[in-house]
Parts: structure tokens; sequence; C-alpha cells
């Protein structure tokens, strides 16, 4: 209690973003609610609970803002973001190789390696290895013993 | 009397080879996952829910028990062995788990927590047996407008009652809420918020949301901070609990069992609060008050992780005989429901009472083996604490995107799934509570629908939401628990003392 006393001066400037995210949410919501025709003969339609929604996130929105500006919050830990990058790309290069028929394996391999490497490892070839490994026994694990379906590429077939 | 008879026959279906081997194996897997650090059961039970999907729904469901139990108890071993609590219900079996192990004693401190957890689950699924099918009885009578009034107490408690930050809840919530108006109107068949997308139509599953949210925004925040990595304890020291050992225990397993839940069941917050009066009120009667800053009080560990257990097993009473879930964990255990066109509720006891009671005999039945497998096995548990961090999480995101893969295939679910990742690592960066976010999209298209149908049925007139004296008492009380934090100055006060 005795920390937030002695400094209020300052703002919590992530409560001001979010407050104003919380707004264009709102507004995302109350767009989508107006474009809705109305085919409802009696009853509620489909638009009155965006639209409850929408003015509740305007309030909480606005309390955010308000309550950003009256204290100064509390500043976050320091963080690295470049690895934060690494894992999204990881993540990215998964969807496209799942995308264009890479197969689930190499995807799963290729995703394992970068996000290692964002935890700080340099061995990339020995993580790519295990990669496969660990894949291709989720591979067939899923496919054959709980018939999943998952995406098939080169490699899959040759599994079969 | 007529609950024990169904609970026989629910112990027929359980005691089937076949489900018994999934009870088994969802015990293994979950704790297994579980024990990872960072991981708590609620992603524990996402991440392994597609292993579910092709086994007939009893089978699934069972083996869905035992992965929720294994999740509990791998939880507790991670915060014991290495001092990071996989969500906040285990802090307090953290704190004096943590200095046990580091003096040597972290065998008793397995133990107990295991053999409270044990306990406290078995008393508290023999709760669910008794309560559940009361509750059922009271549900019956309620209208649409009682069950929107009911929903609107659980959004209250899980968000705004009993977190750091009403504010902050009610925001995580209402995103919650946004997402699950995404899709095909269920009422009159328009699709809201779809963008002319198809791959929205189906709207935001649950699972993906969780996953997400836990799992991807869990790694993304640790690699951000680069956490040195905590000392994994060494088991030392017999795992067999003394005499004494035994004597200091069962008194906190029974108090922990009888804070946690009712708290679970009512549903009034989560596993949070009762864990924490249990570890507060053992500290106050403790007879070995020097213990607790400096080797670790062995009651500090059995109250907390009884109470746990206890409020966990609690939260299955309103999801099993409401269908409302009051958790995260509980909301991704409907999501199971629904994957097989199930709807846990009154309707549920009537039509599949074998599913129901075979599931709530699985109980049971995981619980026992959870001691039966799992101490035994605890130095496989603790390598798996070993394994180094970039592994450990690439292994983590690796199964994270298997799940929706395996469910979808979609890109558009896989980019949602790194949305939702970010999103929880801003969330977590910045202090926002998920689990609110996860009840909202699950509990919000529920609620809606009450509440549609009550307003059809009064024409419109919004007076029937208040009309019945049920709905209003319940709205009475979710308002109630909506200006209590303000009231009463929050649990901030409370905890603030703890520390």
């Amino acid at each position: 209690m005795s920390q937030s006393t002695s400094a209020p001066k300052g703002r919590d400037k992530p409560a001001i973003v979010v407050g104003f995210l919380m707004l264009a949410l709102a507004g995302i919501l109350w767009a989508d609610a107006v474009s809705l025709g109305s085919v409802v003969a009696y009853g509620i339609g489909p638009a009155v609970v965006p639209k409850i929604i929408a003015a509740g996130l305007v309030l909480l929105g606005l309390l955010s803002i308000l309550s950003g500006f009256r204290s100064a919050g509390t500043e976050p830990e320091e963080a690295d973001f470049g690895p934060v990058g690494i894992l999204v790309i990881g993540f990215l290069v998964l969807t496209a190789m799942i995308g264009f028929g890479g197969g689930f394996v190499p995807a799963m391999a290729v995703l394992f390696a970068i996000t290692s490497f964002a935890f700080g490892r340099r061995a990339v070839l020995v993580d790519l290895a295990i990669g496969v490994v660990l894949s291709t026994l989720i591979y067939l694990l899923f496919s054959k013993l709980l018939t999943l379906s998952l995406p098939q590429g080169p490699l899959e077939r040759l599994l079969g | 009397m007529e609950s024990f008879y169904a609970l026989m026959s629910g112990f027929t279906v359980a005691m089937t080879a076949a489900n018994l081997l999934y009870a088994s194996v969802g015990v293994l897997l979950g704790t297994a996952v579980g024990v990872l650090p960072g991981i708590g059961p609620a992603v524990t039970v996402a991440l392994l829910l597609p292993i579910t999907f092709k086994l007939d729904p009893s089978g699934s469901l069972i083996m869905f028990a035992g992965i929720y139990y294994g999740a509990m108890y791998g939880g507790s071993t991670t915060s014991i062995l290495i001092n990071t609590p996989g969500e906040s219900a285990s802090m307090a079996t953290a704190l004096q788990g943590n200095l046990m192990a580091k003096s040597g004693r972290a065998g008793p401190a397995l133990a107990t927590s295991a053999i409270g957890s044990f306990i406290a689950g078995f008393i508290a699924t023999a709760g669910i047996a008794f309560l559940a099918p009361w509750m059922v009885k009271f549900a019956v009578q309620f209208g649409p407008e009682d069950y929107f009034a009911l929903m609107v107490v659980a959004f209250i408690t899980v968000s705004a009652t009993f977190g750091d930050s009403p504010l902050k809840g009610l925001i995580s919530l209402f995103c919650g809420l946004a997402f699950g108006l995404i899709g095909i109107d269920k009422l009159t068949g328009q699709s809201r918020l779809t963008f002319g997308l198809p791959e929205l139509l189906d709207g935001v599953e649950v699972t993906t949301l969780a996953v997400g949210l836990f799992a991807i925004g869990e790694a993304m925040f640790v690699v951000s901070r680069h956490r040195v990595a905590e000392e994994v304890m060494q088991m030392t020291g017999s795992l067999w609990m003394s005499k004494e050992d035994w004597k200091r225990s069962w008194k906190p397993w029974l108090r922990g069992t009888m804070y946690g839940f009712p708290i679970g069941a009512l549903p009034a917050g989560g596993a949070e609060i009762p864990t924490f009066l249990s570890y507060s009120t053992e500290k106050r009667l403790s007879k070995h008050p020097e213990e607790w800053d400096t080797i670790g009080a062995i009651e500090g560990v059995a109250g907390p992780e009884a109470a746990n257990n206890a409020s966990v097993a609690g939260t299955l009473v309103p999801l099993l005989s409401l269908g409302l879930p009051t958790s995260a964990t509980a909301a991704i255990m409907l999501a199971g429901f629904q994957q097989f066109g199930l709807n846990p509720g009154p309707l549920l006891f009537a039509e599949k009472p074998d599913l129901v009671w075979g599931l709530i005999a699985s109980l049971f039945i995981a619980n026992a083996m959870l001691v039966v497998l799992n101490l035994p096995l605890v130095g496989i548990w603790v390598k798996l604490l070993k394994i180094p961090t970039p592994w450990l999480y690439a292994g983590i995101l690796m199964f994270a995107a298997m799940g929706s893969i395996a469910t979808k295939g979609s890109i558009a679910e896989l980019l949602m799934l790194l949305g939702f990742g970010i999103i929880g690592f801003l969330m977590r960066r910045y202090d926002y509570p998920v689990a609110p976010m996860v009840v909202g999209l699950i509990l919000g298209p529920m609620a809606e629908s009450q509440f549609r149908r009550a307003l059809q049925i009064s024409i419109g007139d919004p007076l029937v939401l208040v009309q019945s004296p049920i709905a209003a008492t319940l709205l009475g009380v979710a308002f109630l628990a909506l200006i209590a934090p303000y009231v009463a100055g929050g649990l901030n006060k409370f905890k603030a003392n703890e520390d």
C-alpha cells in the first residue's frame, strides 16, 4: 500500500492504451451489430447483445483511461522483445509450411529448432534433428494410433 | 441413497478394462505435462484434449478425468521442487514446499501433498456425487432468466471479485465475451464479426484461445525475461512420511478440504482464496512457528494442497449439474464435453446417467491411481523437470501447434493461435488475468441464448430478468460481488500481509 502513495503524478500508459483499444473494439462490435439486417419479427435480434457488450467495453475503456491518468501504475520488468519476435517468426514459418503442403514433420521440426534458438541455444542442426525425431514420433502416434488426420507432405507419405 | 446406487452403477462403467486403461493413461499423461514448469492444469487439459478426439465419449471423458487429476498433481510437484508455481493456486504450496525441499525434506513434502490431494479429492468427489443430483433437482426449476442471472454471478466472481484489479478482470472478461460473438448466431443464422472470412463462421475454439493465451503466451513471457532457470531441488529424504509428519498433516488436509470444496462449488472465486485461507489458518495454528521461515512447515504444504484440490473438484459441481464453468480448467472441460455434442446440466443427468456417473466414478479411480502410480514414479517426474528450457518450450510450442493442426488444420486457426499467444503475452506482462477471457468466451454465448430466450418468452419485456425471485436474488449477489472488493479493500491487503 505504501508505494502507491509516493509518486502519484506519473501516468499508467498501458492502462491508457488498453482503454483506447477497448473503445476501438467497442466500435468494431457496434459497427458489425448495426450492419446486421433485422430479420427477426419478434423477440430480440442478434444485434442486441453485441451492442450491450460494446457499451460495456466503452465503459471499461473510459474507466481504464481515467485510471491511467490518475495513477502511475507499476513499471513492468525489463523485457527483451527480440526473442519474442523470433518465436513469432518460428510460428509463422510453421504456418506457411503447413499451408504450402510442406507436411507435418518438417514444419514441426523447424518450429522446434527456431523456438530452441529463441531460447538461446545455438546448435541449430542438432535441434533440427531432435525436432524431426520428436515430430515423427508424434506423427506416428497420432495418425496411426489415434487415426487423426495430420497434414501430409512428401515425408509423411513415405511413412505411409 | 439414490445417488449411492447411481454411483455404484457408475463404477461398473468405469471399472471396465478399457476405461481403467484410459484413466491410467490420462493420469500419466496429465502428470507428465502438468509437471512441466509454467504449465498449469488448464493448459495441460487443453493441450491433451486432441488425444481424446477419437475415443468414444465416455472413454474420452474418463481419460479426461485422469488428465485433470494428473495435471493437478504434476503442478504441485513442480511447485515443491522448483519454485515456479504453474498457477496462482499453487503459490501457497510453493512457499513452504520449496523451503522443505531446500532443507532436504522434498520427499515428505511431495508425499503430504499427494496424500493430501488424494484425501481432499476423495472427499470432494464424494461431495460432487451427493451435491450434484441435489443441484440438478434445484436446477430443473430454473427458467432462462434464472440461468442468465446465474451466469452473471459466475462472470463477476471469476473476473472481478477476487482478482488484483476488478477493472482488469472485467476488461479480460469483456474481450472474451466479444470473441464469443464471432461466428454464426445460433438463433437466426446470421454471421457476426466474421468480416467475410469463412474460417470464422464456426467461431473461436475455447482450446485455441486457452492454448494460445496460456501456453504460447507463457513461452513468450519467459523468453522475454531471460529468466535464469530456477534450481531443481534434488529428491532427497525418504518419500515416506514419519509418524510425526502424519500427525501434523491430517488436520490440515481436512481443514483445507473444508475451505476448498464449498468455495469451489459455490462458485465463489476459484482455488486461490481457499489455498491462501488454508495457508494462513495453518500458520496461525501451527505448533512449530519457527519452521515457517526456516526449514518449511509440513502443515503449510498439506493444507493448501488439499484446499487446492478440493476447490478444483468443487468447480465440477456447477459444471456437471448446471453446465456452468467457473474456472479456466472447467471451461476447457466443458469444451471437451461439447466436442461430443454433450451439454452438461440437468438434462445430461437424465439422459446419459451412465456417462455422468461413470465420469464421477472415474474421478475416484483417477484419484486413487495418482497415489499408486505417481509416488513411486516421482523419480521420472523429477527428470522431466531437468529438460533444458529451450527444448522444454520448443516441445510445448510443438504440442500447442499440434492441437490446432489436428483439430482444424487451417492456416486461419494457426494464425488465431499465434494472435492469442501475443495477447496472452501482453496480458501477462501488464498483469491482466487470462482466466476471465476463457470463461467469457465459452459462457458468453450460453448467457446470450438464455437472455434472448427469456426475453422471447416475455415478448421483449426486460423486467422478466428480475421478476423471478431466484434471478433477482442472484443478480443481487452479483452486484454485491462486484462492489465487494471496493468495500472490503479486497484480497490484496490480505495477500500483502501474507508475503
